[in-house]
């Protein structure tokens, strides 16, 4: 049966983030040939909605408010309850991002449906879609569905392809006149702390470090190299406990769960708490000193050596194949 | 002020993962209070502490989750309160936040605390899901909050930047790592919590219909991820692997 699907788009500094285009692929799946509408809110979005269509939006609706300018729960849940209201989708899709995870409980709670979070894969089983999500940080899985009543899932950046861009495909972009009355929360200020730009969640390939990295200092040679790779920079528990970082770094079963293309551990030992937040990266590599190291056993390629040694080595070499 | 926290008894992040009967085998598996609820938990009683009043600890769950408020009352929670789920036939994210909804409706809040997410499921949900059923403001993923009379100023966690917020109570508020280092129980702190009020509830005591909470959702299978094949441990001086390495990224594995 065909439906029709919500997809809420994300933008960050003037751009549309890719987990809306992968959100755009799972709802032209999810609506089984029905159709695609993408909503963008923001106080000047306009300009974006096109490539939201070359991805495979058959239309898009834009929301601009001064009071969506930063993201606030009461102002985007407002805009969202105002849409679904008019169009009633029988699906809707977010990014599994901080906005995401932030919105669609309460908008969930308020539509009295249910919610799969942080989808990883999905295939359709007759009438339904089938949703696979990781479950204890990705040390299982488990497949669900929402058998009745609205479908509403989101999707974990970097794990569901996105549709070809087509520059020559078309469709309406509808701007939408939203009523925001008082936000409960207000946004004073937003101070950048991420270095690189590039988010942990989204990042193609993460350069990490654990306790070998032995001091705040050591991190640098692994952000060279994670500059040149246009990667991330993660680290253990361990380097957050002995504070050489930021607990936002810290990738594990409590910290962030990410699944990059490319996952180089340096100096990681590979605790059980640490392996269940990157092991289902497609590619690891593991620099350890110990060669008995846990880390060695979920990497696809390991050297055993020091990575003081072995990273800014590492960091030449790929300048020089990567000019 | 009244303090409420919610918590949910979890597996240890030690613990291996086995399935049997298409279900998280929980057989000798060791149990702990979710490690972001005792954030929440560390902060409930730092307000306490500053503003005076009383936290209650409640979570929805099976009697063994009984050691785990008692956990929490001896890091300093005043009460507990269990919410016996074992009368429903399914549970979701929907089913334990009309629950707790359930539960507040009669109840007078200044703050909810929770964690950020529970590492089992892994949905985060239940904090927001909350806050909308009693129509009260939430912010996630917290790292500093400051109670001034009914203003409260927050700093939370967004995908690594910061950002300032101010709202005011009552509200809801997850916790994020960094958010401050949950206290172990003292020995007199475990006295003192085995006489502490606990108290069970049924579903039947907050008047909810089992069919009415109902889980929206439907498991249909857990796995285990494949077990992933031995990889290739490099040889040779270290350039040399270096460049093998390097070579092997981008032409076996292509990710370069």
């Amino acid at each position: 049966m065909a439906k029709k699907v919500l997809v809420l788009a994300e933008s960050r500094d003037g751009a549309l983030r890719n987990v809306s285009f992968e959100a755009i692929a799972a709802a032209k799946e999810i609506s089984g040939g029905g159709e695609v509408f993408a909503v963008l809110c923001g106080d000047s979005v306009q300009s974006l909605a096109a490539e939201l269509i070359h991805y495979g939006a058959d239309r898009v609706l834009t929301a601009e408010h001064e009071k969506l300018a930063n993201y606030t729960p009461d102002g985007y849940f407002q805009t969202l309850k105002q849409i679904i209201d008019d169009e009633s989708p029988e699906a809707i899709v977010f990014g599994h991002t901080s906005l995401g995870k932030d919105l669609s409980p309460r908008l969930a709670a308020r539509l009295e449906s249910g919610l799969i979070s942080d989808v990883t894969g999905l295939e359709q089983a007759g009438e339904n879609t089938v949703f696979t999500r990781p479950v204890y940080s990705g040390k299982a899985f488990e497949k669900k569905l929402i058998s009745d009543g609205l479908v509403f899932v989101t999707i974990r950046p970097n794990n569901i392809a996105p549709l070809e861009k087509d520059e020559s495909r078309s469709g309406d972009v509808t701007s939408v006149s939203v009523d925001i009355k008082d936000l409960r929360t207000i946004v004073k200020e937003v101070v950048r702390k991420a270095s690189t730009g590039v988010d942990l969640a989204e990042a193609k390939i993460i350069v990490a470090g654990g306790r070998g990295v032995k001091s705040e200092d050591g991190f640098k040679p692994l952000q060279e190299l994670a500059d040149v790779l246009g990667a991330a920079v993660g680290a253990s528990r361990g380097a957050c406990d002995a504070d050489y970082c930021d607990y936002s770094l810290q990738i594990g079963q409590t910290g962030k769960v990410v699944t990059p293309d490319l996952y180089i551990a340096c100096g990681i030992s590979g605790a059980i708490q640490h392996l269940a937040g990157m092991s289902n990266s497609k590619v690891i590599v593991a620099i350890n000193k110990d060669p008995e190291a846990s880390i060695f056993s979920v990497a696809d390629y390991g050297i055993v050596g020091d990575l003081f040694e072995v990273v800014p080595l590492l960091t030449e070499e790929f300048k020089k194949v990567l000019v | 002020m009244n303090i409420y926290v919610i918590l949910k008894r979890t597996f240890d992040t030690e613990e291996k993962i086995s399935v049997s009967n298409n279900k998280i085998s929980e057989d000798s598996a060791e149990f702990i209070i979710n490690p972001y609820d005792e954030y929440a938990i560390e902060e409930a009683i730092t307000l306490k502490d500053a503003h005076g009043g009383t936290v209650t600890v409640v979570t929805v769950g099976d009697e063994d989750s009984e050691k785990e408020l008692r956990t929490a009352l001896a890091m300093g929670a005043d009460q507990a309160v269990l919410i016996s789920n074992e009368d429903l036939d399914s549970q979701d994210q929907f089913t334990t936040s009309s629950v707790l909804a359930a539960y507040f409706k009669d109840k007078e809040y200044d703050i909810i605390l929770g964690g950020n997410v529970a590492i089992d499921n892994g949905t985060g949900q239940v904090g927001p899901r909350l806050a909308e059923l009693l129509d009260i403001p939430h912010v996630t993923t917290i790292t500093k909050i400051e109670v001034n009379g009914t203003t409260v100023n927050i700093e939370r966690d967004v995908e690594g930047d910061l950002e300032k917020i101010e709202t005011s109570l009552p509200l809801l508020v997850t916790a994020q790592q960094g958010l401050n280092e949950p206290r172990y129980p003292s020995l007199p702190g475990i006295m003192k919590a085995k006489k502490k009020p606990l108290e069970t509830l049924e579903l039947d005591d907050l008047d909810i219909d089992e069919d009415d909470v109902e889980a929206k959702t439907k498991t249909v299978e857990v796995y285990l991820p494949p077990k992933k094949e031995a990889g290739k441990i490099l040889s040779g001086e270290t350039p040399d692997q270096v460049k093998e390495l390097v070579s092997l990224l981008r032409n076996e594995a292509k990710v370069i």
